[in-house]
């Protein structure tokens, strides 16, 4: 890895031998338009948008994937080159579809964008377009082969962070399309619902399916009585919806938007996270107490759980009986607290506002389902509330800041902490400590700063009186593969977190899409809005669990104890081996 | 088809077609992207075409996730991934056919047999494609049926080839293509 030096532009840069030029040329400041390729993904020289001059090399290059040289002389932005990108780009419009105003992601749609600063003002090229129906079966993702321009983003990043392979290009040259196996549904096959292709499609080609629809309806209706629950990732992005800078968090004012929408009981999915901390870090207690089964494998992320179920049926066993919390949350709602309202719980519309495209697949689960309903109505992306907030007219960043109703909105910092990666298991020590030693950890003990970050792999033994905890955490699926592998080549873990997205939930499938300066994944981003949470939680009086006032009075006066009987029947589930089994890529990239 | 999946699904292929597998990862000592392509011919020499199901077996077998190989299967032509009729008529559309007007024959098979190109009648009997330079420009427009050649054919004369493979046709469908 010696330097460089090259010249772009007729300017001296230095680079890495080994990097690329558009990695020299980012560095200097120049920016070299590209459509398929993604800094945290493997290279693919497909889309040509970040074609170069190299002097003495006779055809253009592909700036994203050719390597710096000493001494060489790059052009980007020559009039032949401009030339040639434009007709490059006006040649994938005009193989998309002509409807950006209607288009779900007007505005947001790195084509678009791309389009505009070519300077394409009119369409020389008329040719023929393709037609493809959208797949619509699944509760959290729609695939739109029509927008699709071959970027092949979705299917490295399904491939590569996520280890799931759910799609990949089928058939050649103009008929082309990205799909799953065999064209199926997205329900019939191994996709987890991540949201993840969603996140880094630069069109419309992978949206979440909408459930702003029957939330506007629940709305207009006099008869039904709509609770709102919001996971904690959704006020550290909500900002980003409007324009801002990733890394302030927006409580109160979510909660004041809500109640501008016309929900009628605005909840928070804290409370129930604080809810999952008791119930889980009981088990986990009891399990260690008991000498096993270890390790505890967390169970919050539906889409890890999915990807359990599809990928590693044989460790299902390991996976904390726990609900997630807007699960826990929902079964609450139209129990526990219907009895205490005396509302009829069929008059109930339980909505959830998450970072995450997978819940919408986890409402639809049965198992999951209280006395025959479903504990949730609908799911909303943060994407789709901040629609929302768009569609009524709200002011949001002039809205009062506001408090969840009670009493399920009340949370401590643990539950704040679980929108990031480690959270969960940092809330889940502090816990479990005072569960093992009928004390609270000392004040200044209560971080446990070595399973925050973003190292992909993160484990950690904590010191518990003598008791040696050993935890390991992996976001993002590949990560979490790596994780498995270790403890199936024997080595011991206490307790494992998965969280399926990159950053946990901060980086959620339903998150806001990335700004026109941003890429998607970014690790500085995701960290910012992590950031955000970690604030909450040292701002907050109480941060362990067990002292939110709320959840000792829900044990006093309705669930008894952790692992009663009552709770495991509202706040306990199950897990299946699902087909199709789960064929993991990484000895197989094709 | 299910006629035709029904005789040729028989485990002992299932055993033979694993026993294959394991030869190819051998050959390729492990490297299961060049083991996969000899698997799908061996495949597609049993049935005609490569099926759902044997994708999914075959995926599993290599341990290459079932998506890539449908990604494999369907890039090279010399794959389908659908079943394949008695007679498979090419049109050839190469240069010297398509200015004798071989383009009007192709519309005249399409019409007739209410296919497009590249797909398969309901019978199972004709499967229509479009060829480039079949070697015999000196005969053009040329049309393959299996490997019978017609020359010279015109839009007239559609309605008769296709009578006379007709005739020709088995009762059953047809069971060829047997390993
Ligand atoms: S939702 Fe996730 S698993 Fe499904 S196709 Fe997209 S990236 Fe792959
Ligand atoms: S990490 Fe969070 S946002 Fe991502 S799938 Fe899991 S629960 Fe949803
Ligand atoms: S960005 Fe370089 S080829 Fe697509
Ligand atoms: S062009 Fe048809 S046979 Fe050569």
């Amino acid at each position: 890895m010696g330097n460089v030096e090259l010249t772009i532009n007729g300017v001296r840069v230095e680079a890495d031998s080994g990097s690329t030029i558009m990695d020299a040329a980012d560095k200097a400041g120049i920016h070299i338009p590209r459509l398929c390729h993604h800094p945290r993904l493997s290279m693919q020289g497909a889309c040509r948008v970040c074609i170069v001059e190299v002097e003495g090399v006779r055809n253009t290059v592909a700036s994203c994937c050719y390597p710096v040289r000493d001494g060489m002389v790059v052009r980007t932005h020559t009039p032949e080159i401009q030339r040639l990108r434009r007709d490059i780009v006006e040649l994938l419009l005009d193989n998309h579809p002509s409807d950006c105003n209607t288009c779900e992601r007007n505005g947001n749609c790195e084509l678009q964008r791309l389009a505009s600063a070519m300077g394409i003002r009119e369409r020389l090229f008329a040719g023929e377009r393709k037609r493809y129906e959208k797949d619509l079966s699944s509760p959290s993702v729609i695939r739109d082969p029509e927008k699709c321009i071959l970027c092949g983003r979705c299917i490295r990043v399904c491939g590569e962070i996520q280890e799931d392979a759910a799609l990949s290009q089928v058939y050649r040259g103009f008929d082309t399309v990205v799909m799953p196996a065999h064209n199926a549904g997205f329900m019939e096959t191994v996709c987890v619902s991540c949201g993840q292709c969603i996140n880094v499609c630069p069109t419309a080609a992978f949206l979440e399916k909408d459930a702003t629809a029957p939330f506007m309806k629940a709305i207009a209706d006099p008869d039904t009585i709509v609770v709102s629950q919001m996971a904690p990732s959704v006020r550290a992005a909500i900002g980003e919806c409007f324009g801002l800078q990733p890394g302030r968090a927006w409580e109160g004012q979510c909660f004041a938007a809500q109640r501008a929408l016309g929900i009628d009981y605005v909840f928070d999915t804290q409370f129930s996270a604080d809810l999952t901390i008791m119930e889980e870090a009981a088990e986990f207690v009891a399990k260690v107490k008991a000498g096993g089964p270890l390790p505890n494998i967390t169970s919050c992320c539906p889409t890890w759980v999915k990807y359990a179920e599809h990928f590693h049926p044989d460790m299902l066993k390991y996976l904390s009986s726990a609900k997630s919390p807007m699960s826990m949350q929902g079964a609450l709602v139209k129990t526990y607290w219907a009895e205490k309202m005396g509302v009829d719980p069929d008059r109930i519309f339980s909505v959830a506002i998450m970072c995450c495209t997978c819940k919408k697949f986890e409402a639809t689960r049965p198992e999951l389902h209280v006395d025959g309903r479903a504990a949730v109505d609908a799911v909303l992306t943060t994407r789709e509330f901040g629609w929302l907030i768009k569609h009524m007219g709200i002011d949001f960043f002039n809205l009062p800041e506001e408090e969840p109703d009670s009493p399920l909105g009340s949370s401590t910092g643990a539950g704040v902490i679980f929108g990031a990666t480690g959270g969960v298991t940092e809330a889940a020590l502090r816990t479990a400590y005072w569960m093992l030693f009928d004390k609270d950890l000392p004040k200044e003990a209560i971080e446990f700063k070595a399973v925050r970050g973003m190292e992909g792999v993160r484990v950690a033994t904590v010191d518990f009186e003598g008791l040696k905890v050993k935890a390991a955490v992996a976001h993002g699926l590949a990560n979490a593969n790596r994780v498995l592998d270790r403890l199936r080549g024997g080595e011991e873990f206490h307790w494992i977190e998965v969280m399926g997205c990159p950053g946990g939930c901060i980086g959620g499938g339903g998150q806001p899409y990335a700004g026109a300066y941003a890429v998607p994944l970014d690790e500085a981003m995701l960290l910012c809005r992590s950031c955000a949470l970690y604030d909450l939680d040292a701002a907050r009086t109480l941060r362990l669990s067990h002292a939110n006032p709320d959840i000792q009075g829900l044990y006093r006066d309705y669930l008894d104890k952790p692992m009663s009987h009552r709770a495991h029947e509202l706040l306990h589930t199950h897990y299946y081996a699902r087909v199709p089994f789960g064929i993991r890529p990484q000895e197989a990239q094709l | 088809m299910a006629y035709r999946r029904e005789v040729l699904d028989t485990p002992d292929w299932w055993r033979e077609l694993d026993e294959y597998i394991n030869d190819q990862r051998e050959k390729n000592r492990g490297h299961v992207q060049s083991a996969l392509i000899p698997v799908l011919h061996h495949v597609q020499d049993r049935y005609g075409f490569i099926p759902d199901k044997a994708i999914n077996h075959v995926a599993q077998a290599l341990g290459v996730p079932t998506s890539y190989v449908c990604g494999v299967a369907s890039f090279y032509s010399y794959f389908s991934l659908t079943p394949k009729g008695s007679f498979t008529v090419a049109v050839c559309l190469g240069t010297a056919c398509y200015v004798q007007g071989s383009q009007a024959v192709v519309d005249e098979f399409s019409r007739r047999l209410g296919i497009r190109p590249g797909e398969t009648t309901a019978d199972g009997l004709f499967t229509l494609v479009e060829a480039r330079c079949l070697g015999a420009c000196g005969q053009a427009p040329v049309v393959m049926v299996n490997d019978e050649v017609h020359a010279a054919v015109t839009p007239e004369q559609v309605p008769n080839i296709i009578a006379h493979y007709t005739a020709l046709a088995p009762r059953e469908p047809a069971s060829s293509n047997m390993a």
